[in-house]
């Protein structure tokens, strides 16, 4: 009995911890902009523009959401330090949804239910997809730092949404359109490594490929066993099926032995692949074997002045260096309010207009978005290991 | 005809080294009924051992077939020393447990070797020199058989071989032979049963160690978790030659290497696994015991 007793207290106890930690956190949250409201803010009489920012902030995943937290609190700072849009300040209201569908509705719901003027995130695809449908009825715009899935723009479902990153076919298109335009080539082999992104490139490319007629033809396609001790069967199968080129969708382990094993059966044709090979483990393993093979990557966005201002001013606000998809976020953040401006309003109509005609100067370069909402001059470019390094084609 | 061969080769190939393997599983398990899941684990340090003393001995200025060599007996030594000390540390207490609590100790043992190395070394994959050097004479023919391969099938054979000949020939063997029999008897003989089990640890260890070092310096490239699916895969083939019969282990490797290559060559790469293991259940069903296994009554 007594020992029951002392565990209800502990249970008890630890509810009580539990609450006041949330409650916590969500004035912190809030009290950010509100202080700088009475700083800085000479009309105190309009209205602060609210905005949503909505990801996984906690849980596995938090270190994608994260990053674009810290990018949009940064940027809102500078801006209502400035003193806001037009003299409104930016409120932000930041809720996790830890990457999952079932926690995004709820997400969603709330700050819906705060009336936010739109919404920067959500971080994980199909959260984001989950979302959507409850911000598209409340006329809410969403912008989205990383969520990839080509469905969320190319379905036409979701006019409300639009993204700073890339979709996931748009390597596939360039390795296809590189290979056939650049490298005039015919026969294709398209190999993967059986995991979703590998598999789902490739068959994005199998399928661009396909449809391009005038001759090209996929002559070999076929998934590897990743971390198989050999693949010198399928290396002869390549050499055999006559391709002129391999399209490989996986990571660079996998590319490494299959590269290294082609070149030493004389087998030397082109070799593309994508951003998970791009990457100098790959050069590292393969040595001499990885000369001459291509590589998708995002843009090198690395020299732009507003990319690296963004980072210092990460690095001096929380001693450290941005994770992923910083960048993506500091960049929606800055398309979204700079289309508030331009449109001088918060009217769904009016900001939505605002920003898929006006340009804007982010990290990742000039940027607007299409009609579909993926942003124009947000990509990929070709990459070719010469000399020992990755090395942008231009 | 070209085509065949080649993937008749890469088969063989595979199946050579998943034979180095395999022998390791059978010996133990033929002497003490043990499913040694830490095996895998103990090729990947022989891969390991071999790369850090053949960094060692490039820098040293040594060349090409010394390197091989000196990084083979250096991985050989090492490896068996691991064997050697698992077997001491997470088997031999609990020999008289039930048949479970190795089998978990097995298990408990391959996690452990891998996040070992994983944390002393490094999660990312590391290049591995080709120790094997390229021959002049297989020039004209390297689209259908490469110098590593040619070096990995014969050295694979001699090995096989002289561990015939050590099995069936010397009085250690023999002692291995009776000690797989009947424990108790062999003790009774005067046989020093523990120092047999020692030494079928530290046989089957360097075996793998000299698969590991064989196929990363065909293929170029470790990392920590290579062994397992290399155990995996070798596994399979001791089980499906007859698990404790060391020709057993030997063919059921082949027959594995050679249906996955020619699944992969002649159907599709996607199904290789399907193939194999397909082929697996299929002689499990013919034969429970594996194609060169023994069904013996359970002796009460």
């Amino acid at each position: 009995m007594k020992k029951f007793l002392t565990f209800l207290l502990v249970m008890v106890s630890a509810v009580f911890l539990m609450t006041a930690c949330s409650q916590k956190a969500e004035e912190k949250a809030a009290e950010a902009p509100a202080e700088n409201t009475e700083a800085a803010a000479p009309a105190a009489s309009t209205e602060p523009i609210k905005i949503g920012v909505a990801g996984a902030h906690s849980g596995d995943l938090a270190s994608y959401g994260l990053p674009t937290v810290n990018a949009v609190k940064l940027y809102v700072d500078e801006v209502n330090k400035n003193g806001g849009i037009d003299g409104r300040m930016v409120e932000l209201y930041i809720e996790d949804d830890v990457c999952k569908p079932e926690v995004a509705t709820n997400t969603a719901s709330k700050l819906v239910s705060e009336k936010v003027v739109a919404v920067v995130g959500h971080i994980c695809s199909g959260a984001t997809k989950a979302a959507l449908g409850i911000y598209k009825d409340a006329g809410i715009l969403v912008i989205s730092p990383s969520a990839t899935n080509p469905e969320l723009t190319q379905s036409g479902e979701y006019p409300n949404f639009l993204r700073t990153i890339a979709p996931d076919d748009a390597q596939a298109r360039l390795e296809v359109d590189f290979a056939i335009n650049t490298l005039n080539i015919k026969k294709f082999a398209v190999l993967h490594d059986k995991g979703d992104y590998g598999k789902g490139l490739a068959e994005f490319a199998k399928s661009f490929l396909e449809a391009t007629g005038n001759g090209v033809e996929v002559v070999l396609y076929e998934g590897v066993t990743p971390g198989a001790v050999d693949y010198s069967a399928v290396v002869q199968k390549i050499g055999r099926s006559g391709a002129e080129a391999v399209i490989f969708g996986g990571y660079h382990p996998e590319a490494s032995k299959i590269v290294t094993q082609m070149r030493k059966k004389q087998i030397n044709i082109p070799f593309i692949s994508d951003d998970g090979v791009k990457d100098d483990t790959f050069i590292k393993v393969a040595g001499e074997f990885a000369e001459g093979v291509y590589a998708t990557g995002p843009v090198d966005t690395s020299s732009n002045p507003i990319n690296i201002k963004a980072v210092e001013d990460h690095k001096a606000a929380y001693q450290a260096d941005p994770g992923a998809f910083f960048i993506n976020g500091y960049a929606a953040t800055m398309a979204l309010l700079n289309a508030i401006d331009k449109a001088d309003s918060t009217d769904y109509d009016a900001v939505s207009k605002a920003l898929r005609t006006e340009y804007v100067e982010t990290p990742l370069g000039n940027i607007s978005f299409d009609e579909k909402g993926d942003a124009i001059g947000v990509g990929f470019s070709m990459y070719q290991v010469q000399n020992g390094a990755y090395v942008e084609l231009k | 005809m070209d085509y065949f061969l080649q993937l008749f080769l890469s088969g063989l190939t595979k199946g050579s080294i998943y034979a180095l393997i395999a022998l390791g599983y059978t010996m133990v398990y033929g002497i003490i009924q043990l499913i040694n899941f830490a095996h895998g684990e103990i090729y990947m340090i022989g891969a390991f051992t071999a790369l850090i003393v053949a960094s060692v001995l490039t820098i040293l200025g040594f060349s090409g077939l010394s390197i091989l060599i000196l990084a083979g007996i250096a991985a050989v030594i090492y490896s068996s020393a691991y064997g050697y000390t698992m077997e001491k540390i997470a088997y031999r207490p609990l020999r008289n447990a039930p048949r479970l609590s190795p089998l978990i100790s097995a298990i408990g043992m391959s996690i452990f070797l891998q996040n070992y190395v994983l944390l002393a070394q490094t999660s990312d994959f590391l290049p591995f020199p080709a120790l094997i050097p390229e021959f002049e004479f297989l020039k004209p023919v390297s689209h259908i058989m490469s110098s590593a391969e040619l070096v990995i099938i014969l050295s694979s054979a001699v090995i096989m071989v002289l561990l015939t000949f050590f099995i069936k020939f010397t009085r250690m063997g023999k002692a291995m032979r009776a000690t797989a029999q009947d424990k108790k008897m062999a003790r009774l003989v005067g046989i020093d049963v523990d120092k047999v089990i020692s030494l079928t640890f530290i046989v089957g260890s360097s075996l793998a160690a000299l698969g590991g070092i064989l196929i990363a310096s065909h293929i170029g490239q470790i990392n920590f978790y290579i062994g397992f699916i290399a155990g995996i895969k070798a596994f399979t083939a001791a089980v499906l030659g007859g698990i404790g019969s060391i020709p057993g282990a030997v063919l059921g490797a082949l027959i594995l290497g050679w249906t996955e290559s020619f699944a992969t060559g002649y159907v599709s790469s996607d199904y290789e696994d399907v193939f194999a293991f397909a082929l697996l259940v299929l002689i499990l069903i013919f034969r429970p015991a594996g194609i060169l296994g023994k069904s013996s009554a359970q002796k009460v």
